[in-house]
């Protein structure tokens, strides 16, 4: 039935080897590397959509394909296995649509640039490792991807080899995300061992584990403790509090880079994670409820930094952090769905976003290069008046900023709607959690729309000289943004709740997947509100009101009356400077971690190995050498001098025989 | 042929020693081609143990072959006893392996005494295959011996400015080890003929395995075969010699050292030490999992603040070669594998760092890491080559390093080592830290320095050594099995001995502690 499962990752790999190995040299036309990376994704896609329609109809929903065993010692057996079920399904469709369509743009956005051949070697490389981390059937392969989706994270940020900033934040990037891998680890072992040696379930299969995860009991320390491993991972990848700080600085990145890794797809791997474990999760309380504070704390912090940042892509890598706040809020009040489904509409409209700021800065670039002005082309204060230069980036950049700020009717209006009201009603749910998510969706809608001023509309603030370069992307660049911003439109109709008359497909289809924990561990909305209409209307309105209310503060300060915004500044300028410069929290890490740790191993080595190890060693050498110099001078090769040692020697042994 | 198939490996290096000894000495390039044929013959005369199924069944040695060597009257023997196991079975292979790599990555390195280096390294082959195919304990200490001189000379003639002290203080430091370890071994000799085992059997270390040493006893040998292999793996804090002696040491030599001479450590472990003194071992086993643990995370951090390329993957042996000792001391089979297949990792990666090193070493003459930045724009193939060695040394999965650390991990959790375990994972941040900090600095960047502006991308004979360690590094991370099914059966039969000799000496002690009881029940 689905037999060549195991081709939908394989087919990105063969793309990436074939470019990777013949692109410089043989290939060489761009055109032709670019068809080949696309059409491997895009094959993922088409073989994704025959099977996601086949497991439609399908009344078995989970499949598993083992190709062959990877680890085969003892009690740990381990296969290169694939697993297809409805959320694999959903993660499939994703990764590989918007997959295609950012490769489709790639080829128009990279046009010219001489490491083209490795762009795309690279990029299909993480496809290839994205699909083993959603399409594993134990936590082995997804780790596989997990950490594959990290290297090629690192590989694409620090694309640009010339820039240093660039080099620096890859680095950072590998190594924030190795510590949450640390933390992954940690809840594997945890998980492997106890429930190996304490219930005889030697297993890592995510199957076997939904089987059996029950024995851990409910509530039980070490269900609550694997889950904070797993959860520290999550925080690595998915750029959450406290680990979140790789992310804006991976802006470095090409742009379709980040809208394919950090907005569409790698950053949600720990949604997605603690979806595929969501038995184990659904176990513990105590971690359900971390999960939820994390992710609001998160959503609410990237939003107030989105504030104040300048630097178009900036501003939505903030977003990105923050929108993966609201997936994490999700999951942890029990939402599994409703996370899944934001994860889902996130991915279009922030890849849109994404693609139209790529488009925005490729078409600003050329436009100032042309000018031969060093004028900073990512820069919002160097932009405005966008619109009638570039009106489809224009349209498709605006329909997503209103999807984003949940506007009723677009995709984000159902999906942030349906976490919300989790967030109050579920078993889950804190009221807490609520308040802050609908305080952050307020500004997520005013950041947004202030990006959305600043570039397209009021004055154009682009150098004289430059202006009149800046038109339209290729039609390359823009059928990707029409696409995604169609799909940032309408994407959210597979969500309509109930309430709404809709009758949330997407709910139905994950059922197999969640409903089983839900069930059992007593996941849902609360009864008392379960027909509570006029509750969830009025939150709803609540929501829409919030929403409006941050567009029209952004309208307000930064299309009717823009010198506002500098006011303020001079108001309060700690609390600008402060907001401006991320709450100081890179300098902070860098404080306590970062240099300590060096500090401590310049200690090692030049304290410790050298003077004290080194030192023992030497002296002893020394000591040795001083020693043999001193007892060199009885070697005086003179006879009577060694007859003189042997008769007193001889002297003091008779005398100890004598007297003894 | 098969009868004497260990032999023919062997010694089949001898004989090309002295083959090399009667080549002219100006013949530089006929001398390293027939060392080059060599070693490629010998990794072919040892190639049918790669395939021979009775390993996956058999945890008995294979190939074994006896003959009375050396007999001083009826109170000294020493057998030419030798054969193979699941347990030696990949060093072996390993280092026929990784000679005919070192031995071509010498072609523009060594220039000076081109003969005698070249007639080292064959004696060294020799030392090492005897040194893992002896089954005899004296046999063993010969060969350990002899690996030690023809080092030495390879690091004090062919070595860097430091050469002499690194030479001498590797010298010593081994040499201090072994001297203790001989010591021990006449001892366990001297005990095992008290308890009537036949002399003739002589150093055989299957019969010693049977001994029944008393605790106290058991402790001090212990401690002294411990103390001789940890200098060798080597373990915190007994490494220092062997960031000097990489660091001055040519290529071929570093990753000869590298690669298998530190295996001589770990597998001294594993095939003697731990076996041998068994409840020695379990009372040791905190202290030493401190040491590995200690020796991953401080390896680690100096590694990172390294400035010098070559120091820094020396330190990052230390580092790893802790994760190896913790995976033996974890005792259990996930363990005990794990750190069996880190060791050819190790082999192979660490291997091909130094060859990494010696290929900008050669073009540049430094190696330190401000003087480069931005190589990866002139020399694209070995940036690549460069990245995935560094990936597979920070253990990525789908590359060696991370079967064998994962293992490891696994198996350190099952067993005591629990909290160790926990601790050693920090090390998969570390390694992170240190190895991509140094590509960056070295390969990515502004190309700043004019000296690294006409730098040349590799040739082909720089590629050829690369792509067999290469093709390891992939076969290893996705299809470890190949090595494990053929080191599993010996390795339970290990775990078993101990695990049994351990629990009887429990037994023994709770007994002897309650003899109150007794009397009151009586």
């Amino acid at each position: 039935m689905y037999n060549y499962l195991w081709l939908i990752p394989i087919m990105p790999l063969i793309g990436c080897i074939v470019n990777g190995l013949l692109g410089k040299k043989f290939i060489k036309n761009e055109k032709a590397i670019g068809a080949i990376a696309t059409l491997a994704v895009f094959s993922s896609f088409l073989l994704s959509v025959k099977y996601f329609f086949q497991l439609l109809g399908d009344p078995v929903k989970t499949h598993q394909q083992v190709v062959f065993s990877w680890m085969s010692v003892g009690d740990l057996q381990i296969d290169w296995g694939f697993l297809f079920d409805p959320l694999t399904a959903i993660m499939l469709l994703v990764v590989t649509g918007v997959g295609s369509l950012i490769h489709l743009y790639s080829i128009g956005y990279m046009h010219g640039d001489p490491g083209y051949y490795r762009f795309f070697s690279y990029l299909n490389l993480f496809v290839f490792a994205m699909l083993m981390l959603v399409t594993g059937n134990n936590a082995m392969v997804m780790f596989v991807g997990w950490e594959g989706v990290g290297l090629c994270s690192y590989l694409l940020i620090g694309f640009y080899i010339d820039k240093k900033s660039a080099g620096d934040a890859a680095k950072k990037a590998f190594v924030v995300n190795r510590i949450g891998d640390f933390g992954f680890l940690l809840g594997v072992f945890l998980l492997f061992w106890t429930l190996g040696s304490e219930h005889g379930v030697w297993t890592l299969n995510f199957v076997d584990l939904a089987h059996h995860g029950h024995v851990l009991g409910f509530g039980g320390t070490v269900v609550t403790i694997v889950t904070l491993c797993f959860f520290l991972g999550a925080t690595g990848k998915s750029a959450q509090i406290p680990l979140y700080t790789w992310l804006p600085d991976a802006m470095e990145g090409p742009t379709p880079v980040s809208a394919l890794i950090h907005a569409a797809t790698m950053v949600t791997a720990g949604v997605y994670m603690i979806g595929r474990m969501n038995v184990l999760f659904a176990m513990s309380p105590t971690t359900m409820m971390t999960v939820a504070i994390v992710g609001a704390m998160t959503a609410i912090f990237a939003a107030s930094i989105g504030f104040a940042q300048n630097d178009i892509k900036r501003v939505l890598a903030y977003s990105t952090v923050s929108q993966l706040g609201y997936m994490f809020m999700a999951m942890g009040v029990g939402a599994f769905t409703a996370g899944i489904f934001h994860l889902m509409t996130h991915a279009f409209f922030k890849a849109c976003l994404f693609l139209g700021s790529g488009s925005v800065i490729h078409s600003m670039h050329h436009a100032l290069h042309h000018a031969h002005l060093d004028d900073d082309a990512q820069d919002m204060r160097n932009m405005g008046g966008l619109r009638k230069k570039m009106p489809i980036t224009f349209i498709t950049f605006a329909v997503s900023c209103l999807a984003i700020s949940g506007v009723p009717g677009l995709s984000a209006f159902f999906s942030k709607d349906e976490i919300l009201w989790w967030t109050f009603g579920s078993t889950r749910g804190m009221w807490y959690v609520w308040a802050i998510g609908a305080v952050a969706a307020g500004m997520t809608a005013f950041y947004m729309f202030r990006c959305l001023y600043m570039t397209f509309y009021g004055k154009e603030k682009t150098d004289a000289r430059a202006k009149d370069h800046i038109h339209e992307s290729p039609l390359v660049i823009t059928i990707p943004l029409m696409v995604l911003g169609l799909l940032a439109v309408v994407g959210g109709y597979i969500g309509v709740p109930a309430i709404l008359g809709g009758s949330n497909h997407i709910h139905h289809f994950l059922e197999p997947v969640f409903g089983h924990a839900s069930e059992i561990y007593h996941i849902g909305i609360k009864e008392a509100m379960h027909h509570n209409h006029a509750l969830e209307y009025g939150l709803m309105a609540l929501s829409i009101a919030i929403a409006f209310l941050g567009i029209a503060v952004a309208s307000v300060m930064y299309l009717m009356k823009p010198e506002l915004p500098a006011k303020f500044t001079k108001m309060f300028p700690k609390f600008h400077r402060l907001v401006f410069n991320k709450w100081y929290i890179d300098e902070l890490y860098d404080a306590i971690v970062v240099n300590p740790v060096k500090a401590f191993g310049t200690f090692c080595w030049r304290g410790f190995d050298v003077k004290v190890i080194d030192g023992v060693v030497n002296g002893v050498a020394k000591l040795v050498g001083l020693c043999s110099a001193g007892l060199r001078h009885t070697q005086t090769g003179l006879f009577h001098n060694y007859a003189l040692a042997m008769v007193l020697g001889m002297v003091v042994m008779v005398a100890v025989f004598v007297l003894r | 042929m098969s009868d004497n198939l260990l032999s023919l490996m062997t010694f089949f290096p001898l004989v090309g020693m002295i083959v090399v000894l009667f080549l002219p000495r100006e013949a530089d390039r006929l001398i390293k081609s027939v060392t080059l044929v060599v070693t490629i013959i010998t990794f072919f005369i040892s190639l049918p143990l790669a395939f021979d199924d009775v390993f996956k069944t058999s945890a008995a040695m294979q190939y074994t072959e006896f003959a009375r060597w050396i007999s001083i009257g009826d109170y000294f023997q020493m057998n030419y006893n030798v054969g193979v196991d699941g347990i030696s079975l990949w060093l072996v292979l390993l280092t026929t392996f990784i000679m005919p790599i070192a031995i071509l990555s010498t072609w523009q390195a060594i220039d000076k005494y081109t003969k005698a280096f070249m007639a080292l390294a064959l004696l060294l082959e020799t030392a090492m295959l005897g040194a893992f195919i002896s089954l005899d304990l004296f046999l063993f200490y010969i060969f350990w011996e002899l690996m030690l001189i023809p080092m030495y000379f390879m690091i004090g003639i062919w070595g860097g400015k430091n050469r002499i002290y690194a030479s001498v203080k590797f010298f010593l430091f081994t040499a201090v080890g072994s001297l203790l370890m001989l010591v021990a071994i006449i001892y366990v000799y001297y005990f095992s003929v008290k308890v009537g085992v036949p002399f003739e059997n002589g150093f055989s270390v299957a019969h010693f395995y049977n001994l029944d040493i008393p605790g106290n006893l058991q402790n001090w040998l212990f401690l002294a075969f411990a103390f001789s292999f940890a200098i060798k793996v080597p373990m915190f804090p007994v490494h220092t010699w062997l960031p000097d002696a990489h660091t001055e040491a040519p290529t071929a030599g570093s990753v000869i050292l590298a690669a298998i001479l530190l295996k001589m450590g770990t597998y001294g472990y594993v095939r003697f030490a731990i076996p041998l003194f068994p409840e020695a071992t379990q009372t040791y086993t905190p202290f030493l999992a401190t040491l590995c643990v200690i020796g991953i995370i401080y390896g680690a951090l100096v590694a990172m603040m390294q400035e010098d390329v070559k120091k820094l993957v020396a330190y990052s042996s230390v580092s790893h070669l802790g994760f190896v000792m913790l995976g033996v001391f974890a005792m259990n089979l996930q363990g005990l594998s794990g750190g069996m297949l880190q060791m050819i990792n190790h082999g192979i990666s660490t291997g091909a760092l130094f060859l990494i090193v010696g290929f900008i070493y050669e073009r540049r003459h430094t190696r330190l890491i401000v003087e480069f930045g931005g190589i990866a724009k002139k020399m694209p193939i070995f940036a690549t080559i460069f990245l995935i060695i560094t990936l597979s040394s920070i253990g990525l999965p789908g590359t060696n390093g991370f079967v064998g650390e994962f293992l490891i991990l696994v198996g350190a959790f099952e067993s005591e080592l629990r909290w160790f375990a926990v601790i050693a994972t920090t090390g998969v941040i570390f390694a992170a830290v240190y190895m991509l900090w140094m590509y960056q600095r070295v390969m990515v960047g502004k190309l700043k320095n004019p000296a690294n502006e006409t730098l040349k991308d590799l040739n082909a004979r720089e590629i050829v050594i690369m792509l067999p360690l290469l093709l390891f590094v992939f076969w290893i991370g996705i299809y470890p099995n190949t090595f494990f099914e053929k080191m599993n059966p010996s390795l339970e039969n290990l775990i078993d001995q101990v695990k049994a000799k351990q629990q009887v000496a429990m037994m023994v002690e709770e007994v002897e502690q309650a003899p109150i009881k007794i009397v009151v029940n009586d």
